[in-house]
């Protein structure tokens, strides 16, 4: 618990349920005939409603990006060291919008909330969501919010793949679009990182088919598992060596196998942790999200084609340990927008961490974010 | 205005698409996307530069030329190709100005004259590697690896079947000289060139 909140931190924030009751066409052919989202904004919109920021969250993520909750929190939100006055993306200059998305389990509907048919939770029925589903919904809240056009729409990993959709899907309605730590399409290994954790969800016997609401069980066997996989792809070989190396937890081996090296207590205690505030279904389902995600897929694999219709500027990210989604991925979607004659910027940024450097403020990547949305908050009069 | 910026600008037509290797701050893009409305990009590996890029509204790349070369620019997609001070900076000069009139109909090329009189009388009198205000660097730390004179480049040039369009050369601050113009391998500090493959 912070014993004051910092001066750069967006303080106190409360979360606020936003109802939709327009029917939803979702990908699959399905619908949603109404549905809430799970929101949270931080600074003020300007006058002519230019300053905007939308924030996508990626796969655990949710609309809690920056600030408290209340004074008892012991972490700010998962973006503060990018979110606040001063900051890359600051709120003195910027309204910034950050929800969780559709399918999630922090709020939005999803899985867990009560499909209004049956007035059980949805489970297993819950359809099956894609990127370009989340953007829609994303611009039925700046409808809502009266936002025409985004400044930016900002996001890493998964957050990253909304950001670049969003170009293609409603091009008047962002000015720049900031992709970072992501990729235009998972690889067979991304793929099969994810399948391991669904079959670790599907195959644990309190998963009941998805229906585990019903028997008040939580398949947290397999949520742990699934997470402890992806929590490897997040970090670096040499990230993982320096924090734990191959340290034990008590002098000397013991010949069993309990969790005897650091590395293993940690691992457990990560995945524990999340099965304890995630939802299985959910996670099903972003995971699938990530793996349908494909805008080249339509134009025979080119990735320029499918970005013809963008009009905004990109700002491209990545970072150097990054094996999840490496810095070649990255350098393939900058490519494709070269090619497609698009506004775009690129930098590699040189940091230990993996996947998970782009929550993590190293001063390269402070430096370059800041000096970008400093810009936009100047082309918009912020 | 510095001196090549406003030469390098009279080549520039408005909306050109431009691709600038080793931009630097972003200076000369800056310059030419508000006064030529151009258009484009520039490659840097210097991190400070790439954030200066970024903070004034300048797209840059971040790729290393020797690397990674620019086989991820499609033929003839950009109207000028620029190289300021970067060409004797690269590991293969003579294949980056094949890339550069690949990627772009024109090209334009600066460099410092290695055969300037002030370096060839250092060497000759002191017998050391000479140094000036164009090449500042000891010869175990200087990025300039591929140092050259005029008619090295324009040697070269004649043996690619690559045509020089116009030749500036002037001093070490860009200024013109009309000395430098009298006897440019000898007199002359920089030079820039504008080259193309088209006859």
């Amino acid at each position: 618990m912070p014993d004051s909140l910092p001066s750069d931190s967006v303080g106190l924030v409360t979360p606020k349920t936003i109802h939709f009751d327009v029917p939803l066409e979702l990908s699959c052919g399905q619908s949603l005939e109404r549905y809430d989202l799970m929101v949270e904004t931080y600074g003020k919109l300007n006058a002519d409603a230019s300053n905007a920021v939308l924030i996508c969250h990626a796969l655990s993520g949710h609309h809690h990006a920056a600030g408290y909750h209340s004074l008892d929190d012991r972490k700010p939100g998962w973006w503060d060291s990018c979110i606040g006055p001063g900051k890359p993306i600051d709120t003195n200059r910027f309204f910034v919008v950050s929800l969780n998305n559709l399918g999630g389990c922090h709020g939005s509907t999803g899985p867990n909330s009560n499909n209004p048919e049956t007035g059980k939770p949805y489970g297993p029925d819950f359809p099956v969501l894609t990127v370009a589903d989340w953007v829609a919904s994303q611009a039925r809240l700046a409808d809502h919010l009266g936002i025409q056009q985004w400044a930016a729409v900002v996001g890493g990993s998964l957050g990253g793949m909304q950001a670049l959709q969003w170009s293609l899907d409603y091009p008047d309605r962002l000015r720049h679009s900031v992709v970072i730590a992501s990729t235009p399409r998972l690889t067979a290994q991304n793929i099969a990182f994810n399948e391991v954790a669904r079959q670790a969800i599907t195959s644990d016997r309190e998963f009941f088919e998805g229906r585990y609401y019903d028997e008040n069980l939580v398949p947290k066997r397999g949520l742990m598992l699934a997470r402890m996989v992806g929590h490897i792809t997040y970090l670096s070989d040499a990230s993982m060596g320096e924090k734990f190396g191959r340290e034990l937890r008590e002098e000397a081996y013991k010949f069993g196998f309990g969790a005897e090296f650091q590395v293993e207590s940690y691992l457990r205690y990560q995945g524990e942790r999340f099965s304890e505030t995630f939802d299985a279904n959910t996670y099903l389902l972003m995971t699938r999200a990530l793996d349908y995600f494909d805008p080249a897929y339509e134009f025979g694999g080119d990735l320029s084609k499918a970005l013809a219709p963008a009009t905004c500027e990109y700002l491209v990210l990545s970072f150097s340990t990054d094996w999840r989604f490496s810095p070649a991925r990255s350098e393939e979607m900058v490519d494709a927008m070269i090619s497609a004659r698009k506004r775009v910027s690129y930098a590699e940024i040189d940091a230990p961490w993996g996947h998970d450097a782009f929550l993590i403020p190293t001063p390269r990547y402070t430096d370059i974010f800041t000096a970008y949305m400093d810009r936009v908050a100047r082309e918009v009069g912020a | 205005m510095r001196a090549d910026l406003e030469i390098i600008q009279q080549w520039v037509r408005p909306g050109h698409h431009v691709l600038d290797l080793g931009c630097g701050d972003g200076t000369l893009l800056d310059f030419l996307q508000r006064e030529r409305s151009a258009t484009g990009f520039g490659l840097e590996i210097n991190p400070d530069h790439i954030t200066t890029c970024m903070g004034r509204g300048v797209r840059v790349i971040e790729q290393n030329l020797d690397s990674h070369g620019l086989d991820n620019f499609d033929d003839g997609m950009f109207d000028i190709v620029l190289m300021t001070q970067a060409l004797q900076a690269v590991r293969r000069p003579d294949k980056v100005i094949d890339e550069m009139l690949r990627v772009g109909r024109e090209g334009i090329v600066t460099f410092p004259n290695f055969a300037h009189w002030r370096l060839r009388w250092g060497l000759a009198l002191s017998g050391r590697m000479p140094e000036s205000d164009a090449l500042p660097y000891k010869w175990y730390n200087t990025p300039n690896i591929r140092l050259c004179t005029f008619k090295d480049f324009e040697a070269l040039c004649r043996q690619k079947g690559i045509r020089i369009k116009s030749r500036r050369v002037v001093d070490g601050q860009h200024q013109n000289s009309w000395l430098a113009r009298l006897w440019p391998n000898l007199l002359g500090e920089i030079a820039i060139y504008r080259i193309s493959r088209e006859t």
